[in-house]
């Protein structure tokens, strides 16, 4: 099967190892991935802002960039959740509406992909450490994807798995929120944190680089020892001398 | 009173939300309450899914023939001996109130608990007027002892522990028992049955007016309304115009979503419904009936995309499992509607002016989205907000206008986008310490007040792609 990686931004610039995972797990899978190199943001900092004049312009080259792909797949319920969007962004509009539609419906979360499309619950992985995972907002409220992260996870050897007290909350994140309303975001990144510590978990696993950014810079400013990691590190650690890409920025803990 | 309640600007009020401890444990632990409450009776209830597409459709339907059930509804109570008033603004239903009050020469009002009557100032006008006015729900019986305005569309006292409520009680009332919730209420139900027993009028706000037979219903759970509706011959009920359900049956369906999604009850205490004034066989009941309809800004809402905002059944489940909320409380909205149904409705029927600011109150986290129970998109209604904020009304700030005209160019432009991405390590640089940035320049300062933000990793995901392409094609 062809795969397309749609990055995301945030990993494109921040987070590169997420983008390293989700290629050799799909690989492993049996994909054959590539990486259209035109593509960019998926406008949604703008368009959540209010500016859909200005996200347009970063949808349309999006669209470009993933026009002869068969299936689109990225790590971020978030940003995939934002390409969904596009067909009722562009509606009448003659010249971009059906390329929206075909952009939507050709999109997948990673984990939604594994799960829904490649069929797989399984993916043959091992990690051994106490495991908590975040459902991001977007990734259950928009995308709808509740189940597949959480289906992957239980079938990973080895892992010891603690539910979130109250993990449907928001961690705070929420895009440029977290700039222009920094101080709510603040109080809402504070009982996140506090609320990961109850688990006594030492990884934080989740499916958006925003909030897992949000999430662990917030513990390791309160100096605590958690690791937090894109749920495609979890997945691609597996007997057959994969490990995962170790995260240059990893240490959350001081 | 009115829409708007005080002149305090957003930052502080944000800030003295986060400050108050106390009010901040008081809606947290209410929250948490509402919200087991209600995943728990959509559970029991089951198809909760359902429901909520039933009660949408209900919504939709109502909204969208809303004249002809405007025209049923008038036509229905003025057979049953009622007067009817379409109020267009706030001041026409206060004036045509105070009219009522002033013919009957009345000196005291008792009221049920009303978020129109709020919206409007009734209180106000009618104490201008020279008339006493009683709230009778305990919650607003408290806030008007206190002169508070209300936190929360459904427990307007919610912000406040018992401590302060017997510290207000004593001064104001002379209570002088201990602060448990029993002896409160007692005492509270001792001072309001004088006030029931010694009202010239009853106002009652109308949570569903029932279209095809002309009745208004109340959703109570302390008999209050019991009282106000069977004691003083003359009744007046205020309600806002969107609050009409065409039968019987439709109201069924919304109330069994309305006291589930508000406090997780599978029905309230009481049910009350006015079928228009005392007939001769009837032993109580009031003699003179106005039903004041009140538009105040909505029939603008109609037929835009904000429609759907009129949905709305008043149950807080949205308010309840904010996020938002739940850190800076209810006051920090500065409208008697707050939270995420008030973020979208304070600036329709108020303007932007004082409320410009309420859109960008959400992390558009969706939550309130999920547990609505007429399926109001409110946090796509948010970004509607914002886009009419940077779009129409030019209200966004200079800076910001600047950087998303700036990210448009970036990200329509790869070849700009990979240079930043390749560039973005050693922009940080300065502002860089093991891999992370604690002291961050410009806009990163909000986020680095309380988080470090990662460096950009030393490697690119792209050097890493053309090599493992590399490797892959040997």
């Amino acid at each position: 099967m062809k795969v397309s990686l749609f990055i995301t931004c945030i990993s494109d610039i921040v987070f590169s190892e997420v983008g390293k995972d989700s290629v050799e797990l799909l690989e492993r899978l049996g994909c054959e991935v590539d990486f259209p190199e035109g593509q960019t943001c998926c406008g949604q900092p703008a368009y959540n802002s209010g500016y859909v004049q200005e996200a347009k312009k970063a949808m349309k080259q999006m669209i470009r960039a993933f026009k002869d792909s068969e299936y689109v797949v990225g790590p971020s319920g978030s940003c995939v959740g934002m390409l969904r969007e596009y067909p009722h962004i562009f509606k009448g509009d003659p010249e971009w509406e059906k390329e929206a539609i075909a952009l939507a419906e050709k999109s997948y979360e990673i984990t939604q992909f594994i799960v829904d499309v490649l069929g797989v619950t399984d993916v043959g992985s091992t990690f051994k450490g106490k495991v908590t995972y975040h459902p991001s907002c977007h990734m259950t409220r928009v995308l709808g994807v509740k189940e597949a992260p959480q289906t992957l996870l239980e079938h990973v050897e080895g892992i010891e798995y603690v539910e979130l007290p109250v993990k449907e909350d928001c961690c705070g994140f929420g895009g440029t929120f977290a700039i222009k309303n920094a101080v709510i975001s603040q109080e809402m990144v504070k009982e996140k944190s506090q609320h990961v510590s109850e688990t006594g978990a030492e990884y934080l696993v989740g499916g958006d680089m925003g909030c897992l950014m949000n999430i662990g810079g917030r513990m390791r400013r309160e100096g605590k020892d958690v690791e937090v990691v894109h749920i495609t590190k979890i997945l691609n650690t597996h007997e057959q001398g994969g490990e995962g890409h170790e995260y240059q920025n990893r240490r959350y803990s001081l | 009173m009115s829409i708007k309640i005080g002149d305090i600007p957003y930052n502080d009020r944000i800030d003295q939300g986060i400050d108050n401890e106390f009010m901040r444990q008081a809606v947290s632990s209410a929250q948490g309450r509402f919200r087991t409450g209600r995943l728990t009776q959509a559970e029991v209830l089951g198809d909760w899914e359902d429901w909520r597409q039933i009660g949408e459709e209900i919504r939709t339907h109502t909204l969208e023939n809303i004249d002809y059930y405007l025209y049923q509804l008038s036509e229905q109570v003025e057979k049953r001996g009622v007067h009817v008033f379409f109020a267009e603004t706030a001041e026409e239903a206060n004036e045509y109130v105070e009219n009522v009050i002033k013919k009957k020469k009345a000196k005291k009002v008792v009221k049920t608990k009303s978020m129109v009557t709020e919206e409007i100032g009734l209180n106000h006008a009618l104490e201008n007027a020279g008339a006493t006015v009683v709230e009778s729900d305990l919650g607003e019986w408290i806030l008007q002892l206190d002169e508070d305005p209300p936190s929360h569309i459904v427990t307007p006292a919610l912000h406040k522990n018992r401590q302060q409520i017997r510290d207000t009680f004593t001064e104001k009332r002379g209570y002088d028992q201990t602060d448990s919730p029993e002896e409160l209420a007692a005492f509270a139900r001792q001072q309001l049955r004088e006030e029931f027993l010694s009202a010239d009028v009853g106002i009652t706000g109308c949570n569903f007016a029932i279209a095809d037979s002309g009745a208004v219903t109340l959703v109570t759970n302390e008999g209050n309304a019991e009282m106000v509706t069977a004691l003083p011959d003359t009744q007046i009920t205020v309600m806002g115009m969107e609050r009409i359900v065409p039968t019987w049956e439709d109201m069924e369906v919304l109330v069994s979503l309305l006291t589930r999604a508000a406090v997780g009850q599978k029905l309230t205490s009481y049910i009350t419904a006015i079928t228009g004034t005392r007939l001769d066989e009837e032993v109580d009941g009031p003699e003179e009936y106005h039903l004041v309809i009140v538009d105040n800004g909505r029939s603008k809402i109609l037929g835009t995309e904000f429609q759907s905002a009129l949905h709305c059944i008043r149950c807080a489940a949205c308010i309840n499992v904010c996020p938002v909320y739940r850190h800076v409380g209810g006051h920090a909205y500065n409208s008697i509607y707050p939270g995420p149904i008030g973020a979208v409705l304070t600036p329709l029927l108020d303007g932007y002016d004082d409320h410009k600011e309420l859109p960008y109150a959400s992390s558009l986290c969706a939550a309130c989205t999920e547990a609505c129970p007429v399926k109001i998109p409110l946090h796509e209604l948010l970004i509607r907000h914002r886009e009419i904020i940077v779009e129409e009304e030019k209200r966004s700030p200079a800076m910001e206008r600047i950087a998303m005209k700036g990210f448009a160019q970036w990200a329509s432009h790869p070849a700009a986008y990979k240079l930043s991405a390749k560039m973005a390590r050693t922009a940080l640089k300065p502002w860089t310490d093991e891999e992370f940035v604690e002291n961050g320049p410009g806009p990163l300062k909000g986020w680095t007040d309380v988080r470090d933000f990662p460096a950009p990793g030393k490697q690119t995901f792209r050097t890493w792609w053309h090599n493992h392409q590399k490797g892959a094609k040997k």
